[in-house]
């Protein structure tokens, strides 16, 4: 972590005065200067590293993704060479072979996760936004907001980490002594779902949500509170309008917050692996992984084209919602 | 409207600084010896253990080992390599074990280890060209040395090599027509750990625990996770079912390979816990979820220092083993230091401690010559041929077959991994 905080000095912060308080340097007015009256020059010269940094690191690294899944594996040093070949396009997406069949089956099976992931925060954020938005007093909101966002700032593998302790089941009566006891959701409720599906969709529910509850909140605070006073005027009961008239309104924050819960959930490898003791069964990036370390690289990279469909089809179905139209 | 594009730059930030932050924790290699995996569980460190080394106790150690003058004067300052767990000690886990710390304070290399968890993550990380060398099993060596990972070493710079045992000299997993593509590190047993308590009427003494219902242990066995578990499976089966034919539980043709998956299958409603990160079946047998598994020894070590109720035996059907190789990269760019490291860990007193740590035979003929060791050589059997007849070491499975026969065609490595990614998905 001590590297992010880490900086170099900030443009603000040399000193470009040559001295003089207030008045910018020779040098300062000069480059001005030249860009006065070119407007391309300007634009480009503002737009264009991040132009180009995204245009290579990112959708360089995504072609190149995808031209791997082309390359060939040596069967025996299983090094990708690069002789081009269909067959891991055929392994992975071949839906009439029995064997692509069970990755498909993972596949949705991964979907389903996701889906509930989603469902879920959808139904916690909800309560959860309204309250801060509309029901807290005003003093309080910006605190209850930063609340929600803190776990965003512990590191991954260390919640990761507390989650696996917390939900470990009692060992029974085979236990060394003093450690057989189960984690904090057995000794408190003494109930715990143990390692396997239902540790995992808790564990992502837990960290994705606020990415869920931060537009939903948005959204809410955006809404006039005279939309819900008419309502009631007109005679709606709290249900009513919710159903016609906050809804309707909040659609498009809660497809923006979904697309978060749901392509976090689809992509992730690493608490369905914590939270768990290899018994469950594999999700789909526990899959890609395991594949990448078998090795097998390129139909590792020919697996990962199906998240990157079913994320774009999702994509596409929440722009009919409307979740990119506040943007 | 305002409101939500602050929002969305908020949690764009948010993501960025995860993104940048993550990427430091999961990709550390920095540290020695802690078990830096993505999936796990409690750590090691701190272990109550007490049962120390010998040479520890006062005075000066004699470590017993010169290092190479040339390699000494143009050491690099830093070595990086791939190890199993437990190869590589610096004191963390507990402070009677650490062979790193005097071999940087001899060498000046500053030693990072990278675990790898299995044979083929191994593999997969040396391809990356990033590490100077690695403790290559021989089910890696094959893959490594044909994909040029690796390159042929030359013992006149070893030190050590002359009292290496002979019998794991120039074997076919470490050597390529009589060259030496590395220095032998040890070598060792997959054994069957179990529940003392929950086998007290009678201590197991066959892999059928893991592969029959019924036993004390059904549903909380612990099966080790890797497409090179298949063998296992296989040796069983050699035992059991000898109209198999089976000779080489990694020489096996389709109607015997299809055997092995249909136990394995079978043998998913007796699992627990498929584990490949150690700490995750360390903890288990300490909470006692896990009731028999196959294990290492290290294992077994760690647990029992936690106060674990269990012991381990290697099965009467034997086993399946690792005669592991320290092996140079073919892209190293530390290779003075990471030579000075091989010859160390195969000199005799660092080859006494892992191999007492890790609870394998140590490769080097002195290292049994040291006070102590006499007994645990003899445990391991370090020069007992015989028993060595019934350990079946990894190794990679090719098309043809290792145990000699060519009327058939045997089942590849690659397919070994299909067949256990299906299996597990």
């Amino acid at each position: 972590m001590g590297e992010c905080l880490d900086r170099t000095p900030l443009l603000t912060e040399v000193d470009l005065t040559d001295g003089r308080a207030g008045e910018p340097s020779r040098l300062v007015r000069g480059v001005n200067r030249s860009f006065h009256g070119k407007r391309g020059l300007g634009v480009a010269s503002t737009l264009g590293l991040p132009l180009t940094w995204m245009l290579f690191v990112y959708v360089g690294s995504l072609l190149l993704l995808v031209v791997s899944a082309f390359y060939q594996l040596d069967p025996i040093t299983q090094k990708p060479s690069d002789e081009l070949t269909w067959d891991n396009l055929i392994a992975a997406f071949n839906v009439f072979d029995p064997d692509v069949r069970d990755t498909i089956w993972v596949l949705v099976r991964t979907v389903g996760v996701a889906l509930t992931v989603t469902v879920l925060c959808f139904l916690i954020a909800l309560p959860v936004s309204f309250f801060i938005a509309k029901v807290a007093p005003k003093w309080i909101r910006r605190g209850l907001v930063v609340a929600l966002l803190l776990p965003l700032w512990a590191g991954y593998l260390v919640k990761g980490y507390a989650w696996r302790a917390m939900v470990a089941p009692s060992g029974g009566k085979f236990a060394a002594d003093g450690k057989g006891a189960g984690g904090f959701l057995d000794a408190t409720f003494g109930w715990t779902p143990g390692y396997g599906r239902v540790a995992i969709v808790i564990t992502l529910v837990y960290f994705w949500l606020p990415y869920m509850v931060l537009p939903i909140y948005a959204g809410l605070d955006r809404m006039p509170p005279s939309l819900v006073d008419a309502a009631g005027d007109l005679g709606a009961r709290p249900f009513r309008t919710f159903k016609d008239v906050i809804f309707p309104l909040l659609k498009p924050a809660i497809a923006a917050g979904s697309i978060f819960t749901f392509s976090l959930t689809l992509g992730d490898y690493i608490v369905p692996q914590m939270v768990n003791n290899g018994k469950e069964k594999f999700m789909f990036g526990t899959l890609i992984n395991s594949t990448l370390g078998a090795p097998n690289q390129p139909l590792a990279a020919a697996y990962t084209l199906w998240p990157l469909l079913i994320v774009v089809l999702y994509l596409i179905a929440m722009k009919r919602m409307g979740a990119f139209e506040n943007l | 409207m305002r409101k939500f594009r602050y929002t969305a730059a908020l949690l764009a930030s948010a993501a960025l600084v995860l993104a940048a932050c993550g990427s430091d924790e999961t990709d550390s290699s920095g540290t020695t010896g802690a078990p830096e995996t993505t999936a796990g569980s409690e750590t090691t460190a701190g272990s109550e253990t007490t049962s120390g080394s010998e040479t520890t106790a006062g005075g000066e150690v004699d470590y017993m080992w010169t290092p190479n003058a040339d390699l000494l004067a143009n050491a690099e300052g830093a070595v990086n390599f791939v190890a199993w767990a437990g190869y590589a000690e610096d004191g963390s886990t507990d402070p009677a074990y650490d062979w790193v710390t005097p071999f940087e304070t001899l060498t000046s290399c500053e030693v990072n280890v990278k675990n790898g968890a299995t044979s083929d993550e191994m593999v997969q990380l040396m391809q990356s060209g990033e590490y100077d060398g690695v403790s290559a099993s021989g089910d890696a060596t094959t893959r490594l040395i044909l994909g040029d990972e690796v390159v042929e070493i030359d013992t006149a710079e070893f030190s050590s090599y002359a009292d290496i045992f002979e019998q794991l000299k120039l074997q076919p997993w470490n050597s390529v027509d009589g060259t030496p593509y590395g220095i032998p590190h040890g070598r060792g047993a997959n054994l069957l750990v179990y529940n003392t308590e929950a086998f007290a009427d009678a201590a197991p003494d066959s892999w059928s625990v893991m592969f029959e219902p019924g036993s004390a242990a059904d549903g909380a066995i612990s099966v080790y996770d890797s497409p090179i578990y298949i063998a296992d499976a296989a040796l069983y089966l050699m035992a059991t079912q000898p109209d198999l034919g089976i000779t080489d539980p990694y020489a096996l043709d389709q109607t015997q390979f299809d055997a092995a998956i249909a136990l394995l299958t079978a043998q998913q409603d007796l699992a627990s816990q498929y584990w490949a990160l150690y700490t995750d079946q360390q903890a288990s047998l300490e909470a006692g979820d896990v009731l028999a598994g196959t294990t290492w020894q290290v294992i077994v070590n760690l647990a029992l220092a936690n106060g674990a109720k269990i012991d381990a035996v290697k099965p009467v059907e034997g086993a399946t083993g690792w005669s592991d190789t320290w092996m140079l990269s073919s892209k190293a760019k530390n290779p003075n230091c990471m030579k000075l490291w091989m010859d160390w860990i195969a000199s005799p007193w660092a080859n006494s401690q892992v191999a007492v740590w890790f609870g394998e035979a140590p490769s080097n003929a002195k290292s049994c010559e040291l006070d102590g060791m006499a007994e645990h050589c003899e445990t391991f059997h370090a020069s007992d041929d015989d028993y060595w007849t019934d350990v079946w070491y990894w190794t990679t499975a090719t098309e043809e077959c290792r145990d000699g026969r060519t009327d058939v065609a045997c089942v590849p490595y690659t397919e070994w991994v299909n067949a256990w990614t299906a299996l597990r998905s």
